[in-house]
């Protein structure tokens, strides 16, 4: 397992498998994984927004994806039925989950309101 | 100060943008990331020209964008909220605000699209990503192996109930009337396809569950006193689609669905304000009537600002 990828403060998403999803869980206290995959075009769309959102919450809020096509186990094991999923982590515990594309201001509320 | 502001995104608004742009105008496209357009959504178009064997949608636009761009189009992703007719130096103009912003132009260019229709049955709301889906592409591989309902009977239900086969055990589409509306071509195709079955006549009544969907309850259109339900893992609404203009009602006339009324040069009711693609009352609403409908929109909103600087060769009054 590659260490260096789980960051104090990381200022892009980490992408994250099957594998580590559950240790990148336990690190942040409050994580966003989007769940996505090549094939979904809203997905590719919100993209760039999961980017932006990672580089002006760092230190805040940490921002994970993980593509779905190879990691099936992640998408069976939260239900996930739709995709972009964004899947809210609080304290190594799902909060919560967002489902679709949406412009970042209301992604980000969507985010807070599961602090 | 902008010539010209396009709304929208989709195959309509980014060939306006390329046309606009190549002849100069300074042009602004205003990005909606909360209704992206529809066709990133499918799958595979087979019947836009140049592209034989087919290409994805996603693919597709990107292109469109990056021809855009190339020649100079500016792209702002933000969703406007309403126009408001204005004056700059003594010439009629729009300003399109958005919740934090405002840009000003001689004419917009409204490109919004479509988005899917609700059914507005219980269970629809609260199963969405959880059973209920609107993208096929998105979502069908989240089904394998499992009993799908198609909700609709035109082309892009039958399409996406064709898609949903790759993936899915069995594809069952409900569809109100007793026969599609959908070309003959895919009628074929979804007829001949022993995955997929028909509910004829029915209605959904609603979408029911537990943590997850479960099944559907219908009625019979022909006699509402007959219910039945049944059993499916996921429910893919392809009902319709219904324009994004709601933030231009009473500013240019629409028809009763709310799509945008032009003319052959696109110009809608009010003046200075063009619209193409999807969101206008049209026959054919497919990639390359979107791209024709832009093109001319660019080219008459060219015109119009010619004449409104004072410059036209032929008056656009004239026209």
């Amino acid at each position: 397992m590659n260490e260096e990828k789980f960051v104090d403060n990381p200022e892009a998403p980490i992408v994250l498998t099957d594998d580590d999803i559950d240790k990148a869980v336990e690190k942040y206290p409050f994580i966003v994984v989007d769940c996505w995959a090549e094939w979904c075009g809203p997905c590719r769309m919100l993209g760039p927004i999961i980017e932006s959102l990672a580089k002006k919450h760092q230190g805040d809020i940490v921002f994970a994806k993980l593509d779905v096509e190879g990691n099936p186990r992640t998408a069976s094991k939260y239900g996930i039925r739709s995709i972009p999923n964004l899947i809210v982590f609080k304290n190594g515990q799902k909060a919560g989950d967002i489902v679709g594309a949406m412009p970042e201001n209301k992604l980000l509320e969507r985010i807070n309101a599961f602090r | 100060m902008y010539d010209t502001i396009i709304i929208g995104s989709g195959p309509a608004g980014l060939t306006a943008g390329i046309y606009a742009s190549r002849s100069k105008l300074k042009t602004l496209m205003l990005t909606s990331q909360a209704n992206p357009s529809l066709i990133t959504t499918t799958d595979i178009v087979e019947n836009y020209p140049g592209f034989p064997g087919g290409i994805n949608g996603y693919d597709l636009i990107e292109r469109f964008k990056e021809q855009a761009v190339s020649f100079g189009l500016e792209v702002v992703e933000d969703d406007v909220i309403s126009l408001e007719q204005i004056t700059h130096d003594g010439k009629e103009a729009w300003r399109a605000n958005t919740h934090e912003a405002a840009y000003e132009a001689f004419t917009v260019i409204l490109a919004t699209g479509t988005e899917y229709a609700r059914l507005d049955v219980p269970g629809e709301q609260e199963y969405t990503g959880r059973g209920v889906s609107y993208c096929a592409t998105c979502d069908a591989p989240f089904y394998r192996d499992a009993h799908v309902a198609v909700v609709g009977g035109g082309n892009a239900a039958i399409q996406e109930a064709l898609f949903l086969t790759r993936f899915a055990r069995k594809v069952t589409v409900i569809h109100r009337r007793d026969r599609l509306r959908a070309t003959k071509v895919l009628q074929d195709q979804a007829f001949a396809n022993d995955k997929i079955d028909f509910a004829w006549n029915s209605i959904v009544d609603e979408i029911i569950g537990d943590t997850v969907v479960k099944g559907v309850r219908l009625s019979d259109s022909t006699d509402p006193s007959k219910k039945r339900t049944i059993d499916v893992d996921g429910v893919f609404i392809f009902t319709g689609n219904v324009p994004n203009t709601g933030f231009v009602r009473g500013l240019v006339a629409c028809d009763k669905d709310g799509f945008i009324k032009v003319d052959a040069m696109m110009r809608t009711s009010a003046k200075g304000i063009f619209a193409c693609g999807d969101c206008t009352e049209k026959l054919l609403r497919q990639v390359v009537t979107a791209c024709g409908d832009g093109a001319t929109a660019a080219f008459a909103s060219e015109q119009y600002i010619q004449d409104l600087k004072g410059n036209a060769y032929v008056s656009w009054e004239a026209r």
